[in-house]
């Protein structure tokens, strides 16, 4: 089974975000970054995969130079190939889609694993949009998968249940929580990672969709005030309603 | 905490590694382990997995082939959550497999190095009841006998030498006199199981309660010559070596231990509030954690950097004893102010404070007290020359 997964580096969940100088772009000075968490379910399905039908998984990230380490991460949990599509620049979902597209689309892969969505920007439209570009299935938040043959079967989340959905390989699965437990890297394999090859793509020419035009911290929510049921408190809060919140 | 600097990639992904196995296959079960006095078999073999049975030493004898910094990295992350599983780690790989790989034969490494490394414990006997600081005043005594010697006598405190996965321990005993007049120490090699060689647990320890400890006896136990460790009348001399090594696990211990106490004061004080303010606020409060800060930051440089030294094949002797004492008086400084932060919560088990503050004393104590690592200083600084 040729296994292709789809991982991106992310600030740490712990880490504390500020916005750049330039106001459209995080401040990535002393943040520690990882492997995206959902990537980290897709990646340990591809292995699980392997380890029962035999194959290889590739992981591959469309990133930057320094994002090298979470292949690294990758090679360690043990995928057996890992690529980068290079770019410094800024980019959108649909400019990653494109290039993911452009690397499967010569190397048949039997199945393209993403994480459900990137910790960072949360678009979650990069698994939809890459089964539009390759014209195959795109299963989206699936928490449980099995594959018999070519016939997969699909259980997602749903609001309040579950739906199960079958399809036929090759196809696209994005991870949701739950799908699986994934390993630890163990130690020699992490010092074994950094001898391993990284295969460098140069990133196609494809212009963004969208631009970031702002980007800003939630505003600290203000302390609630609870009055009580008086008469006298009624003429408070249409003051408050009208004077504080100006609702009315 | 920006603690990233100069180390590689794969040494910090090595951390955050163990650190999340750490809270995950350890932390949830710490507090009742230590309640029980329980060695967990499950989380042993969870580690020996991961490879953190045998740490340092090369794959070719199933090892993870680390360097020191890394090597003394996974015991940090151990301590940090745990100072019982660190224990065991820092033990079995300093004082268990350290005199296996740097002194035995290839045959000896063959037999047991692969085991060890998949799961199973090696003993480091060199204590006994009237031979702890002063440990050339070792007792127990071996005598040839054909192909044979026979061990009489007894070893305490000996981390890790009665477990049910554990193979063996490397005993230190008299085997002569030297022409000089004094005594000539060895080191064998001695399976458990071994006919005459009992090995009992000790309990009611106030510290490092999941971890295993023993007292060895030695009633004529017959071990082949084969199993001398390197040369005969080389033992002292390995298990000092041993031990200047050892003293960085020690001291890793002792950085994990502070690290861990420092985090769990700091959320206290941050949620805890005392006349409207949280007590991080009250100044003498605020202090406190400064100071614990200022010493992480200075003992993690410089641990990281005596290890450094050990990769490039250094003598570390005075920096390691430094390192030890610095790291296990800072544990000592921080998990006491841990506890203070905490008021009278520090005092009760389910806060987990109060594990920090007992297990710390060990290191102040074990593989040389404090009192010893600064005669190893004053010596080594010229004062009694
Ligand atoms: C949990 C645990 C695990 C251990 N694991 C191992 C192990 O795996 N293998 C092993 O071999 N040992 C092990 N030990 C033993 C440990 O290393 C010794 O306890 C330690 O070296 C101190 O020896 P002692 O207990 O005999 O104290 P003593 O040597 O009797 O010392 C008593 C006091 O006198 C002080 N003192 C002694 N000599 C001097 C001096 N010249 N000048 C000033 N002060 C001095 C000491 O610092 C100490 O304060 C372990 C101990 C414990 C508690």
């Amino acid at each position: 089974m040729n296994i292709l997964v789809c991982v991106s580096r992310v600030p740490d969940t712990t880490t504390r975000i500020l916005v750049g100088p330039d106001g459209k772009t995080a401040d990535k000075t002393g943040v520690k970054f990882v492997l995206n968490p959902f990537d980290e379910f897709a990646l340990e399905e591809g292995l699980r995969l392997r380890e029962k039908n035999g194959g290889s998984v590739t992981a591959v990230t469309v990133a930057g130079e320094v994002a090298k380490d979470i292949l690294r991460t990758s090679l360690a949990m043990g995928a057996d190939k890992v690529a980068i599509i290079k770019t410094e620049n800024e980019f959108d979902s649909y400019f990653t889609a494109q290039n993911l597209a452009e690397f499967a689309s010569n190397r048949a892969f039997d199945i393209i694993l993403l994480g459900k969505q990137s910790i960072d920007y949360d678009s979650l439209q990069i698994p939809a949009y890459l089964g539009e570009l390759l014209g195959i299935p795109s299963i989206g938040v699936v928490s449980k998968l099995q594959i018999e043959g070519n016939n997969v079967s699909a259980e997602r989340d749903i609001e309040g249940g579950k739906e199960i959905v079958s399809a036929q390989l090759p196809c696209i699965i994005s991870a949701q929580k739950g799908l699986n437990e994934p390993r630890y890297p163990k130690l020699p394999d992490i010092m074994k990672a950094k001898s391993k090859p990284i295969e460098e793509v140069a990133a196609i020419d494809c212009q963004p969709r969208t631009t970031i035009l702002e980007m800003s911290i939630p505003s600290k929510k203000r302390a609630g005030v609870i009055l009580d049921g008086s008469d006298g408190s009624l003429d408070k809060l249409v003051t408050l309603l009208h004077e504080e919140a100006k609702v009315i | 905490m920006s603690i990233n600097r100069g180390l590689t990639e794969e040494q910090v992904l090595l951390r955050d590694t163990v650190r999340k196995f750490a809270e995950a296959n350890i932390k949830p079960y710490a507090f009742e382990l230590d309640e029980k006095e329980e060695f967990s078999y499950k989380i042993s073999q969870e580690m020996a997995d991961m490879g953190f049975f045998s740490c340092f030493i090369p794959e070719e004898y199933g090892g993870s082939g680390l360097d020191y910094v890394s090597y003394i990295i996974v015991v940090e992350e151990l301590a940090r959550v745990d100072g019982s599983q660190a224990a065991t780690i820092a033990a079995l790989n300093s004082l268990g497999v350290g005199p296996l790989y740097y002194y035995g034969n290839s045959e000896q490494k063959k037999k047991y190095l692969p085991k060890i490394s998949q799961g199973a414990l090696w003993g480091f006997g060199l204590t006994e009841p009237e031979a702890g600081s002063d440990a050339g005043n070792t007792q127990t005594i071996a005598v040839k006998d054909g192909n044979d010697w026979v061990l009489n006598g007894s070893k305490i405190f000996i981390t890790n030498a009665s477990a049910d996965i554990t193979l063996g321990s490397t005993v230190l005993a008299v085997t002569g006199t030297k022409p000089d007049g004094h005594k000539e120490l060895t080191c064998f090699l001695v399976e458990n199981g071994t006919p005459g060689f009992t090995a009992k647990k000790m309990e009611k320890k106030l510290m490092w309660r999941a971890s295993n400890t023993s007292e060895l006896y030695f009633e004529d136990c017959r071990v082949p010559e084969e199993n001398i460790l390197g040369k005969r009348g080389d033992g002292f001399k390995q298990m000092l070596g041993t031990l200047d090594k050892g003293r960085l696990s020690i001291a890793a211990m002792g950085l994990g231990n502070a690290q861990g106490a420092f985090e769990l004061a700091m959320n206290y004080a941050k949620q805890r509030k005392t006349f409207g303010v949280p007590i991080s606020r009250h100044q003498v409060i605020s202090f406190k954690l400064a100071d614990i800060e200022i010493g992480l930051e200075l003992a993690r440089t410089y641990l990281y950097d005596v290890c450094r030294m050990t990769n490039r094949g250094e003598n570390i002797i005075k920096e390691g004893a430094i390192a030890k004492l610095y790291c296990s008086e800072l544990a000592h400084t921080a998990s006491d102010h841990c506890v203070q932060i905490h008021g009278g919560y520090g005092l009760m088990k389910e806060y987990g404070a109060e594990r920090f503050y007992r297990d710390q004393k060990l290191l102040e104590i074990g593989e040389g007290t404090s009192e010893v690592q600064r005669i190893v200083i004053a010596r080594s600084i010229g004062c009694f020359d």
